[in-house]
């Protein structure tokens, strides 16, 4: 339980960082990064599950999240050369990157049904910190019309994401 | 005489089983993860079609296993109906996407 909180915080923490705090906005550039990289992540954590859970309904999980989130990448690509806005790096993306990685790592000593565990709860709860930060502070900021749009699909897809990840969760028990 | 009578009843048991002269195709559409529309009317024999606008890949599952069509990104899939009844249907990738079909006879 106390893990739980202490990871339900920090998640919160991370999101209302340095960059987003202090009633300042992210800028359109920053918003594009932070998306970008929360996409990222998942691809990373997936191409990891992919090699290493047991699970079938695990690994076919993971093969979804590298082609959905790739796919959002790809159009998150074209939108910011298209509207010439360069993508900028700030501490909420830094935050996000350390974090993952400390994860991948925790994860990769993991093997066989605790691994599938352990990736699937991670997703649950990763999706629900980017989807709420999504709702609460991205697309809000976001002043470029076609960029809100494209987080708000994202926010769309991270959504049935979470609730794809919860059904596996409930599988596996 | 029997073998008459029972060739008989073959042929209006076949008539009511294959697909009825006013068959018709129902297009739903994905995109942007939304299905519209989100209800539709369709009689046994119609073809409905899914036209998957999205660069996603989605499904339309039915929840209750009569179904299950998978769509790829930019592609459209089809199914034909075969009872009659409310068939909820979501996608299994985002199944946040739901959508229900009325089959009526
Ligand atoms: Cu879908």
């Amino acid at each position: 339980m106390f893990v739980r909180w202490s990871a339900a915080i920090a998640a919160v923490a991370l999101l209302s960082g340095p960059a987003l705090a202090q009633g300042t906005k992210p800028t359109d550039p920053q918003i594009a990064h932070i998306a970008y990289t929360a996409g990222v992540i998942d691809i990373n954590a997936a191409k990891q599950a992919v090699k290493k859970a047991r699970s079938k309904d695990v690994k076919a999980f993971a093969e979804d999240m590298v082609r959905d989130h790739e796919a959002v990448n790809k159009q998150a690509l074209a939108l910011v050369k298209k509207l010439k806005v360069t993508p900028e790096d700030n501490d909420t993306s830094r935050t996000l990157s350390k974090q993952a990685s400390d994860k991948l790592a925790e994860l990769d000593k993991l093997k066989g049904a605790a691994f599938d565990k352990a990736y699937v709860e991670n997703e649950v709860a990763y999706h629900k910190t980017v989807n709420n930060a999504l709702e609460t502070q991205l697309i809000p900021s976001s002043s470029n019309a076609e960029l809100k749009n494209l987080l708000q699909t994202g926010l769309k897809i991270f959504q049935g994401h979470q609730q794809h990840a919860e059904h596996v969760a409930a599988e596996l028990k | 005489m029997p073998g008459r009578l029972s060739s008989t009843v073959t042929a209006v048991v076949f008539a009511t089983m294959v697909v009825p002269a006013h068959a018709a195709t129902i297009q739903i559409t994905m995109e942007n993860l939304e299905i519209s529309p989100a209800e539709a009317s369709v009689k046994i024999g119609d073809t409905v079609e899914w036209i998957n606008k999205d660069v996603f890949a989605h499904t339309a599952t039915a929840k209750g296993g009569d179904f299950d069509v998978g769509l790829p990104a930019k592609k459209s899939g089809t199914t034909v109906v075969k009872k009659a009844g409310i068939v909820e249907y979501y996608c299994r990738f985002h199944p946040n996407m739901k959508a229900t079909l009325k089959v009526v006879p």
